[in-house]
């Protein structure tokens, strides 16, 4: 087993974690927490193949293409808790709970 | 692979677990904290400076006080995970069918016999940024704009509404 394949087995057990917390929690705060966690998951994918990865080492032009997945990867996901948590703000309020096995229905 | 790296594995992966499996959600906050944390060191070790750094900021500077925020503000619907719930039972079992699979696909896959190169590619802070003006620009710019349009949406999504009496109300005063 190399450091490479050890990142990704770390990765895949980080998503799973995420996987599992997002399926089985019944908070929606901690629902988004475990996607959130799936992403980082994948970032650290994205990590390890760039600097395990033998395009990086033999062609110049792709040499940072990992690290600007990662950069962008982690926008997105900044945006998406963002805009996640103001939702669950918004249901909260109006349904006073953030259970989503409460939530049925999305008429006010 | 170092003993850093298993070390910093190791916390992460516990601080994971600890996150999604604590009954109190401000606990769940603060272990999500720690994992968020040591994958940001994850990529300090694996020689990817800016990206950890950036982790470091964005997941336990921002969004790990968003959770926190948003916690605070939905206090009362505090849920504590039932011990017996189906959910949390299945929910586990494809998690881990899910982990065998990708386990098993990375250990029988050519890349774990590979030769890794040793040396991190470069990856100055310098070289970043002349790339992200150069080839990457125009995603710079649609990841900029699609702050601006998410800062403007979650502003108006956790607006508080006043009721219409209130309105009202305010109206004729």
């Amino acid at each position: 087993m190399n450091p490479l394949s050890a990142c990704l087995l770390v990765a895949a057990f980080l998503f799973c974690v995420g996987l599992a917390g997002a399926l089985s929690r019944s908070s929606a705060i901690l629902v988004l927490a475990g996607i959130e966690l799936m992403l980082g998951a994948a970032n650290l994918n994205f990590v390890a193949f760039w600097r395990y990865g033998s395009v990086a080492a033999t062609s110049r032009v792709h040499a940072l293409t990992g690290i600007m997945f990662v950069l962008f990867s982690i926008g997105v996901a900044a945006a998406e808790a963002a805009v996640g948590l103001a939702l669950i703000l918004a249901i909260y309020r109006h349904a006073k709970t953030s259970d989503v096995t409460e939530i049925t229905e999305l008429k006010g | 692979m170092t003993v850093a790296f298993i070390l910093l594995a190791l916390i992460t992966v516990a601080a994971a677990v600890a996150a999604m499996s604590m009954p109190r959600l401000v606990h769940c906050a603060l272990a999500l904290v720690v994992a968020f944390a040591g994958l940001g060191c994850i990529f300090l070790a694996l020689g990817a400076e800016f990206v950890g750094l950036a982790q470091l900021l964005v997941y336990v500077g921002a969004v790990a006080i968003l959770i926190v925020f948003a916690i605070l503000l939905t206090r009362g619907s505090e849920i504590s995970m039932r011990p017996g719930a189906r959910s949390a039972f299945s929910g586990t079992v494809i998690a881990l069918a899910v982990f065998a699979v990708l386990a098993h696909a990375v250990m029988t896959s050519r890349v774990s016999r590979i030769a890794t190169t040793v040396a991190p590619p470069s990856n100055r802070v310098q070289e970043i940024g002349v790339e992200l003006l150069h080839q990457y620009v125009l995603p710079l710019e649609v990841i900029g704009l699609l702050l601006t349009a998410v800062l403007i949406g979650a502003v108006i999504l956790a607006w508080r509404e006043k009721p219409a009496a209130e309105q009202e109300g305010a109206r004729t005063r």
